[in-house]
């Protein structure tokens, strides 16, 4: 079941996390394969992001952040102190709930990350323009106007932006926060299939609310409750044949 | 009974009472704004030259300037008339009752002349001399020929103003030597070496010069040229340089094109020109020019100093006591009287600061101070102090709206905390800044009474930016809008022909006012509308 830890992109063990007094994750031993799309799925408050936030440690920022265990990306210790928080971040891209463009141009908001990152090889930077969001399906609407403002994109075109942002650093991993909670049905569509291309070469975690979009996208699913991990697996079995009385339901809808 | 209290539990009560504070609010600052429309913008407008002829035999010649019931006998009117020809009368406002009126003409044949001294003239053409020949009033020629010499003399005027800049650049090398051979010679040092340098100077400024000066001698003649013969209301006559005339009025037989060119010209004046008779006459440009050029270099001050104090404040200050604090000063920054930032200013930058730059830089020319009395560097940094308050806190405003999310976003890219700021926030709350910016602007542009102890005079000689260099004169002092209105309306000689030129400097200063807050509004609300769409 759980994947051969030599092969894991992203893992926890004996996860404890939460801020101040509160605990938020209750040890999670968690192992992400590489190269799939794995859907963390559960109620609100289960812990399902502030899991996902431990991978690139966005939540050292906030107050009163503590954590205890080990959380491993590509097997080094993401609190490595050799390990700096920007190339950290390098590997490990996230993308929020919202869309969150910067208000440059489109162009300045996907080369956001190789520019501070001290890259200045024009053919380069370019190269990367063009291939980030071709790979994030947003370069054959964008092409004619990369100097317009981000902020002028649809909500769909902004969050696939956000991807080519990420996508510029060349991420081995994606962190996908409820990416497709602000966007409607054919924006979630576009942005699934956009998710299902880049997982042939990019390890993604998605963070999810939608049951039928773990389904669709998803090849294995985790299912956390109340900061604990219930269950993990395939996502077929998971949602066909759980092995816990709660994964079944929530599944199949009963709570949740 | 119960209506009463319906009306009062339904808020009725207040919405009246809301409404009429606002209608209250309202009809003060329109009735403010009309007034000084009114008043300024009839100024310019050429009125006609009435001939009156009293009970008592007297003949007056002038502008009616204002009527008003007459405190003497209740019942009848007054009328105020502007008689000019202040050289040749005692006043040239009078009291007329409309009971002494015998007779009212408007002549077509009257003249309203406009002088470089003692004010309008208001008189009938009699004959010209100009460059030796005569030509009577009766001829065809005479206005043109009059106007054509009033305009030569204006561009003679002009070369004279031309000549003697050229002389003040030349006198610069032997005047600083100069200044330095007098503190030498206080001192009690050698000035031998001085002394050999300033023979050559003196005698290479006498070659440049010479040209300029002789310049001068055949301009003075040529002004002298002309001369216009006036006869006065009473019948008197006067003759009037010619080069002493700024304009000649044919004021009742104008037709309407060319009144409406005369208000314009006149408008044109008192915006570009400068100042004649105490400021009562003439034009405010220097006054336009000290306000811009303070303006200008508060906000260069103004905005890093209030930006920067934001950014520490909501970016990296840990919330606490230290930023209440700093809050609470900044609040009650904005609220103290500007006259104490004044008093500040004088105290601290004019006696401590300049003194000490003096005695440091300019010690040649002590005891007379450079910067160590008012100047415009001392007023503008008095006023980016006062306006400090209202960028940081517009700044914050601005940076608080910046969303968490796209800070996050930043973050998460693997910027650092200070890439995240100058590449994403900053842009975000560039808005707040602007309006902060702004809002400075059009506050430090009406104020007055700490410039008044900082570097404001009635009449400067210089501008602060000119030919001589090194071109920006900090230490100069300057004239000033707010303090202009001040001088022309309370601390004139003649407050009565000084009015006219208070609202229109009024109304001046509120477009300038006005148009810094409609820009600001309209800057911010395009940047709101750009940075708005995001939100989704």
């Amino acid at each position: 079941m759980t994947v051969a830890a030599a092969a894991a992109a992203l893992s926890t063990r004996d996860l404890v996390a939460g801020f101040g007094e509160t605990e938020v994750l209750k040890g999670i031993t968690l192992d992400v394969a590489p190269r799939t799309i794995t859907a963390l799925i559960g109620p609100s408050g289960c812990g399902k992001s502030t899991l996902l936030r431990c991978f690139n440690r966005m939540n050292d920022h906030h107050p009163g952040f503590f954590h205890r265990g080990e959380v491993l990306v590509d097997e080094r210790d993401v609190y490595d102190p050799a390990w700096s928080l920007e190339a950290l971040r390098f590997k490990a891209g996230m993308v929020f709930q919202k869309p969150n463009p910067f208000p440059l141009s489109i162009a300045d908001n996907v080369l956001f990350g190789p520019t501070i990152a001290g890259i200045k090889d024009k053919r380069v930077l370019e190269e990367t323009l063009v291939h980030s969001l071709q790979r994030a399906n947003l370069w054959g609407e964008v092409k004619d106007s990369l100097g317009r403002s981000a902020l002028e994109l649809s909500g769909g075109q902004q969050q696939r932006l956000c991807i080519a942002r990420c996508l510029a650093c060349a991420p081995d991993i994606l962190l996908l926060d409820e990416p497709a909670s602000a966007l409607d049905p054919i924006a979630t569509a576009k942005l699934e299939e956009t998710v299902l291309e880049l997982a042939s070469d990019v390890t993604v975690l998605l963070v999810t609310h939608n049951l039928l979009q773990a389904g669709r996208v998803a090849a294995r699913t985790a299912f956390l409750y109340l900061g604990t991990l219930v269950e993990v697996g395939e996502t077929s079995r998971v949602f066909s044949a759980p092995r816990e009385r709660l994964t079944e339901e929530y599944v199949t809808g009963r709570f949740g | 009974m119960s209506a009463v209290r319906s009306w009062l539990a339904e808020g009725t009560s207040q919405r009246w009472l809301a409404g009429a504070a606002l209608l209250i609010a309202l009809a003060m600052i329109a009735g403010l704004v009309a007034v000084v429309v009114d008043v300024a913008a009839g100024f310019f407008w050429p009125e006609p030259i009435v001939s009156l002829t009293l009970a008592d035999g007297r003949r007056l010649l002038g502008q009616e300037a204002g009527r008003e019931v007459d405190p003497g006998s209740p019942g009848r009117e007054r009328v105020r008339i502007n008689a000019g020809n202040r050289d040749l009368s005692s006043s040239d406002f009078v009291w007329v009752r409309d009971s002494e009126i015998r007779e009212r003409r408007i002549d077509p044949g009257a003249w309203q002349l406009e002088r470089r001294e003692y004010g309008v003239f208001f008189g009938f053409p009699v004959r010209a001399e100009i460059r030796g020949v005569a030509v009577d009033a009766t001829t065809s020629a005479f206005t043109a020929a009059v106007r054509g010499e009033v305009d030569r003399c204006s561009a003679l005027l002009d070369t004279r103003r031309r000549l003697l800049r050229r002389l003040d650049s030349d006198h610069v090398p032997v005047g600083r030597l100069q200044t330095r051979l007098t503190s030498a010679q206080r001192r009690g040092a050698d000035t031998a070496a001085l002394r050999a340098a300033l023979e050559p100077a003196q005698t290479r400024e006498r070659e440049l010069s010479a040209p300029a000066l002789a310049g001068l001698d055949d301009v003075a003649r040529e002004l002298a040229a002309g001369t216009l013969v006036m006869r006065t209301g009473d019948g008197r006559e006067v003759a009037i340089p010619i080069a002493k005339i700024v304009r000649v009025i044919p004021a009742n037989a104008l037709t309407t094109p060319q009144k409406l060119a005369l208000y314009l010209a006149r408008w044109w004046e008192f915006l570009s020109g400068e100042p004649r008779e105490s400021n009562t006459e003439g034009g405010i440009f220097p006054a336009l020019f000290g306000t811009a050029l303070m303006v200008l270099l508060m906000t260069v001050v103004v905005v890093p100093l209030g930006v920067v104090t934001a950014v520490y404040l909501n970016e990296y200050a840990r919330e606490g006591v230290f930023t209440q604090a700093v809050r609470l000063a900044l609040a009650n920054l904005a609220g103290v009287p500007s006259i104490v930032f004044g008093a500040f200013g004088l105290a601290f930058l004019v006696y401590t600061v300049g003194s000490g730059i003096d005695r440091v830089f300019f010690a040649d020319t002590l005891p007379t101070p450079t910067f160590g009395t008012g100047g415009i560097l001392w007023a503008s940094l008095t006023l980016a102090l006062l306006t400090v308050p209202v960028v940081v806190i517009a700044t914050e405003e601005g940076l608080q709206a910046v969303p968490q999310a796209v800070r996050d976003g930043a973050r998460a890219l693997g910027a650092t905390r200070a890439q995240t700021l100058r590449r994403v926030v900053l842009p975000y709350a560039l808005p707040g800044i602007l309006t902060g910016t702004i809002l400075a602007v059009a506050r430090g542009a009406g104020e007055v009474a700490p410039l008044m102890l900082t570097g404001v005079v009635k009449l400067a000689p210089d501008l602060p930016l000119d030919h001589i260099p090194p071109f920006l004169h900090l230490e100069r002092k300057f004239m000033h809008l707010g303090f202009h209105i001040y001088d022309v309306g309370f601390q004139s000689p003649n407050v009565e022909a000084a009015k006219p030129m208070v609202y229109a400097t009024v109304l001046v200063l509120l477009v300038l006012v006005v148009l810094l807050n409609i820009s600001a509004i309209v800057l911010r609300n395009r940047l709101r509308r750009k940075l708005r769409s995001s939100a989704v």
